[in-house]
């Protein structure tokens, strides 16, 4: 949304910029001189297909990653343990015996990075139950987190990365394996934070649908190249099939948006179109 | 009963039996919720190797375990730095390690017996001299456990979010690999080189069948290593049978009590389907 500004100015207004920057990992490209300015309390949305580098474009902006050009987060260059940052890993299957609560798990976004056994404190124990109780989870603080569903693991996840009160929150396919319900709940909850703390919001996601309404502006990384702008001026059949580099077809039905082959498979493989592709019904 | 407390090598037994179980009972939620079994039980048989070493070159054994796992830590991390390198690069370290065992006690002829003791363990012919040492070492591995604690758990349970949040995860991994060698060394000393399982692991998958939080599951897996350890050695110095079945039996009966116990109390407290 904002383009430029005064270096002073920059550092209220931007929160993230990334001028020309490479990232190549394990001698593949996976994109080039890419251009990125994301305003405080922007709203941007990543999609792509698999391994089209959305993740890593979090890991560079969390400092995991390293990628050429100029990068800056918050003001700041990557670096790792910035607590103004909140991230929502991809949801990976927790063991049902572990001995973690849900609580535990949160408590971890505040403290889990400090040396000793930190055993703990009433004001620790009072943050902890405010962040519980921001994302609905209060009801089931104190169960085992392996044994929760998916759409409760998700909330657990949010309240962890809230918790330290981030000015920037990454998310990364946090809507996968959740149902419709569960996946409207997360927006919600998502879009409320950005609103209500002005918070930025960088969401990465195969499927553009369930944010459509809370998107400022969405990214589009294919094979190396990457688009970004509005979603009017992103996911149009143009601009789509030129970083296909194939015909694609971006078509609208009932406020949602489907991006379909016209011939055959834009990308080489069946599974990258799958990953752009949404079924218009559902 | 009373009247074996009277032998100092009762008292011995007993006094290193109590530090280990409490050194085992807390290094294994880690071990446990960081799938490290196979790691434990490799470190144990390069100390078995360098106990060998140590016979050999007529070093205190204790000395010569503590430095063969030691090495096999270093060897462990420095190789099995990716996950799926891990489980393969423990198994050749083991085998390398094992067929230098055998050469030790080819060359050592005398060392049938002293072979024994390390592979099953001896806790009733640990000396004063090891009690000290043994201790030094438990208090020594229990407070660097102490200072790590907090971000190894983070980096246990959930790597990424730890590594964005400046955990040092790679450093905490070698960290742990050598408290966890210190760990192996002092459990070999209660029931030896081929049943450390029973203090590393066992416990502490007992206690997570029925603790829910961390700090219960740590202490419930102090709490059964002490138990079975301590009652073990008392049953064995009454028996004419060896501590080490008396632990790994009485381990093992904790284990399947908590598989049976453990899902009703989940079910009951959080009304879940086990």
């Amino acid at each position: 949304m904002l383009s430029a500004g005064s270096s002073s100015a920059a550092v209220e207004t931007t929160a993230v910029r990334l001028d020309r920057s490479t990232l190549v990992v394990g001698g593949r490209t996976i994109w080039r001189e890419l251009c990125l300015e994301i305003g405080a309390g922007e709203f941007l949305t990543v999609i792509g297909p698999n391994g089209a580098g959305k993740t890593s474009l979090l890991k560079v902006l969390l400092g995991l990653l390293p990628a050429s050009g100029e990068i800056e987060v918050l003001g700041r260059p990557p670096g790792r343990g910035n607590p103004r940052i909140g991230y929502v890993p991809q949801q990976k299957a927790i063991d049902p015996d572990l001995p973690l609560r849900g609580r535990d798990l949160v408590r971890m976004g505040l403290d889990g990075a400090r040396w000793g056994p930190g055993l703990g404190s009433g004001r620790i124990a009072r943050r902890v139950a405010g962040a519980l109780g921001s994302v609905g989870a209060a009801a089931y603080a104190d169960a085992p987190v392996g044994r929760l569903s998916g759409g409760e693991q998700q909330r657990l996840r949010i309240a962890q990365a809230l918790i330290g009160d981030p000015r920037l929150l990454l998310l990364d396919e946090p809507l996968l394996s959740l149902d419709l319900h569960n996946q409207r709940e997360i927006c919600t909850m998502i879009a409320g934070w950005q609103r209500e703390q002005g918070g930025t919001v960088i969401f990465v996601t195969h499927d553009v649908n369930p944010v459509l309404n809370m998107t400022d502006r969405v990214m589009a990384l294919v094979g190396g190249r990457w688009a970004a702008g509005r979603t009017d001026e992103i996911l149009t059949t143009n601009v789509m099939s030129n970083l296909y580099g194939s015909p694609v077809e971006v078509v609208r039905v009932g406020g949602r948006v489907a991006v379909l082959a016209e011939t055959g498979d834009p990308f080489g493989s069946h599974h990258d179109l799958n990953a752009l592709q949404v079924q218009a019904g559902a | 009963m009373m009247a074996l407390l009277r032998y100092e090598f009762v008292q011995n037994a007993l006094l290193s039996g109590a530090l280990i179980a409490v050194v085992a009972g807390f290094v294994g939620p880690f071990v446990v919720s960081r799938n490290m079994s196979f790691a434990v039980h490799g470190i144990a048989e390069v100390g078995f190797t360098g106990a060998a070493g140590g016979v050999l070159l007529g070093i205190d054994p204790v000395i010569g375990l503590l430095v063969g796992a030691v090495l096999a830590a270093v060897g462990i991390g420095t190789l099995g730095v990716r996950l799926r390198d891990r489980d393969v690069a423990i198994g050749s370290i083991l085998a390398f390690g094992l067929g230098l065992g055998v050469l030790f006690l080819t060359l050592y002829t005398r060392y049938a017996t002293e072979a024994f003791t390390i592979l099953f363990g001896t806790i009733t012919g640990v000396s004063r001299g090891d009690v000290i040492l043994l201790s030094l070492l438990g208090v020594l591995t229990l407070a660097a456990l102490a200072a790590i604690s907090r971000p190894l758990m983070f980096a246990s349970v959930d790597p990424e979010v730890a590594e964005a949040r400046g955990v040092p995860v790679r450093a905490l991994s070698i960290a742990f690999l050598l408290i966890l060698a210190v760990a192996v060394a002092e459990a070999v000393q209660v029931v030896g080189v081929l049943l450390v399982l029973t203090l590393l692991i066992t416990p502490a998958a007992s206690a997570q069948k029925l603790a829910v939080r961390p700090a219960t599951a740590s202490l419930l897996s102090v709490a059964i290593a002490g138990t079975v350890t301590m009652a073990g050695i008392v049953i064995s110095l009454v028996t004419p049978y060896p501590a080490s079945f008396y632990v790994s039996a009485l381990s093992f009966g904790s284990y399947l009590g908590a598989r049976l116990v453990g899902p009703r109390l989940a079910v009951r407290r959080y009304r879940l389907v086990a």
